[in-house]
């Protein structure tokens, strides 16, 4: 027993670093209490070595910890997206005004950043539903905490709250579901699970029941409509850098959970054959119908409610609820292709939608405001700062040449090969949707004249540099995407399937 | 002996009455506690299946399940605390800044 521990330890280096990484901020924090810019560089470390390390084990494919996790090309992938959010998230803290005013606990902040990188990262590797469920809670009882950051602001507390009954009542649901699917098939795993469900002994309806109950944990996760309502109360009043994180790495951390539970979970292997676009399903689960409907409305009401948002953050609250549309689009197919195209779309959304969030807590630091309104006349006021927020936005949209339409293009291509063109209409509809919500701010900056007199906005070179790593990757990934690609196409390969 | 049915009935009306406190207290605290009964309609769920199966997984999750709810629990009454310093109000309906 202890054996098969030591023989998995080498397989979660990355892991193990980040957890070292916690520990010493912790530490030090208590021992150090001045110096935040050491908390800053110890917890970029830490998490850049994870990375390195990471890098360095590629083809690492095994099952870990009694089947507990496993480690393949899909997870390996995830972490590196949660990684790499982590890392500019924990940069982007060092400038922003808002965290940096509570100077006591900062050692807490930079702590609970990387305790939920942690707990994402073995969401993303969880084979059980048992480690699910607790790298799920690991996720969210820290990201709770951290949300609520911001202890005299009465917007963090009550976002705080709202994030904390949601999360906590649909974690409730989505035990009920482990508990019926439990039942039912008598295992956790999730191969077994697939097991005893190939040999269709099953309840279909209980196990319809259970899985829907699963799916609101999920749900919640990703903020699919109607399991939403949490996400733009949080996102406005969270700390922006949070938002920053809990739109990217925990929608990705969510999405790996769902799309490995579902191909692992409702699989026909029996069925497979090589070179099929479509993966055989299990008979009796309407996985294909459910997921259309979910991506459907989640797009349709992220981009519909968008639209009246005056508020930035809000605006892009309800901006990233609509690109999970998008991406359960990708699901909806149930096909390799389909899922590479998700991996992709969430490479090309770390780098847009971080950068969206970091444009936006450099104006709200200088301007003290999140109003769209407040954004007028910055194009002539900070005309760097202004462009790229113009270009993260068309990316956002998914107009080319930058990355978004490389990502969209992908999710679109694979619906259409699968033959499901009305659900990709509904998807370009839905763009052109939200190009009228993301020029909005665009027009503000840069059409409209300020109220106030036109001073211009200098920010320090280091915040400027941290803007042109996210930049350059937005523009650059749209032109020159083949390495992606096929980045994708390895990675969507997972442990113990053709 | 009780067959299995009655537990899982029995913890599906615990859960339901969960469910609707969530739905219709005002009360966060009291909400919360809500959710804490749902939780352990789940672990009775869990037990009465691990007992009938003969299989030791279900109540493995059970004891995990109790330390994420002791754990939610903390983390839950200091945001309570938290708010309440800021509002001096801990009622649902009172909670409405952030909206739309």
């Amino acid at each position: 027993m202890i054996n098969q521990v030591l023989q998995s330890l080498p397989y979660i280096v990355p892991e193990l670093i980040v957890t070292g990484t916690l520990c010493l901020v912790l530490l030090l924090s208590l021992m150090m209490r001045k110096k935040s810019d050491l908390l800053v560089f110890v917890a970029a470390l830490g998490l850049f070595a994870a990375l390195a390390v990471l890098t360095s084990q590629p083809f690492a494919s095994a099952c870990l910890f009694f089947k507990m996790t496993v480690i393949d090309p899909f997870s390996q992938f995830f972490k590196l997206v949660i990684l790499f959010a982590a890392l500019i998230v924990v940069l982007m803290s060092r400038f922003s005004d808002e965290v940096n005013q509570i100077k006591k606990s900062l050692g807490e902040y930079y702590f609970l950043v990387v305790s939920m990188t942690l707990g994402m990262m073995f969401m993303v590797s969880a084979s059980n539903l048992l480690m699910m469920y607790l790298s799920l809670e690991l996720t969210s009882l820290t990201s709770y905490v951290v949300v609520g950051f911001i202890k005299q602001s009465k917007n963090s507390s009550e976002a705080s709250l709202k994030y904390l009954l949601y999360g906590a009542f649909s974690s409730g649901v989505m035990l009920y579901g482990i508990s019926i699917i439990y039942g039912l098939t008598g295992t956790m795993e999730l191969s077994g699970i697939n097991q005893v469900l190939a040999q269709g002994s099953a309840n279909t309806a209980m196990l319809l029941i259970g899985g829907i109950m699963l799916l609101v944990g999920f749900g919640y996760k990703i903020s699919a409509v109607p399991f939403h309502f949490w996400t733009p109360d949080v996102y406005e009043g969270a700390p922006t850098t949070i938002t920053a994180f809990l739109s990217v790495a925990s929608k990705a951390a969510g999405f790996a959970m769902l799309m490995r539970a579902l191909k692992i979970m409702f699989l026909d292997s029996s069925a497979l054959e090589i070179g099929n676009e479509f993966w055989p399903l299990i008979h009796g689960i309407p996985v294909v119908e459910i997921l259309s409907v979910l991506a459907v409305l989640t797009m349709t009401i992220g981009n519909l409610v968008a639209l009246w948002q005056d508020n930035v953050k809000r605006l892009l609250a309800y901006s990233s609820i609509a690109q999970a549309g998008y991406m359960l689009l990708g699901l909806a197919t149930i096909s390799n292709e389909g899922y590479s195209a998700v991996m992709l779309y969430f490479i090309v959304y770390l780098f847009m939608n971080l950068g969206a969030f970091y444009v936006a807590m450099l104006i709200s630091n200088t301007l003290g405001s999140e109003n769209i309104h407040d954004y007028k006349g910055l194009g002539r006021r900070a005309p760097f700062l202004s462009v790229s927020m113009a270009v993260f936005l068309v990316s956002l949209t998914g107009i080319p040449p930058t990355a978004g339409f490389i990502g969209k293009w992908m999710i679109f291509l694979s619906l259409i090969n699968v033959k499901m063109i009305g659900l990709a209409v509904i998807g370009v509809l839905n763009s052109v949707v939200s190009l009228y919500y993301y020029l909005r701010i665009v027009r503000n900056m840069f059409l409209h004249e300020g109220e106030k007199e036109e001073v211009a906005i200098r920010y320090p070179l280091a915040q400027q540099l941290l803007l042109l790593c996210l930049m350059v990757p937005t523009l650059y990934f749209g032109i020159f995407f083949n390495p992606l690609i096929e980045l994708v196409q390895f990675s969507v390969q997972m442990f113990g399937i053709k | 002996m009780i067959p299995l049915s009655h537990y899982l009935l029995l913890s599906a009306v615990i859960f339901s009455v969960g469910v609707v406190g969530v739905m219709t207290r005002r009360n966060a605290i009291v909400v919360f506690m809500c959710i804490e009964l749902m939780l352990n309609s789940v672990n009775l769920t869990l037990v009465a299946f691990s007992s009938y199966l003969g299989d030791a997984t279900g109540q493995m999750l059970v004891f995990f399940v109790m330390v994420v709810a002791a754990a939610e629990a903390a983390v839950g009454l200091a945001i309570v605390i938290s708010l309440f310093r800021n509002k001096q109000t801990v009622n649902i309906d009172d909670i409405n800044i952030l909206k739309w």
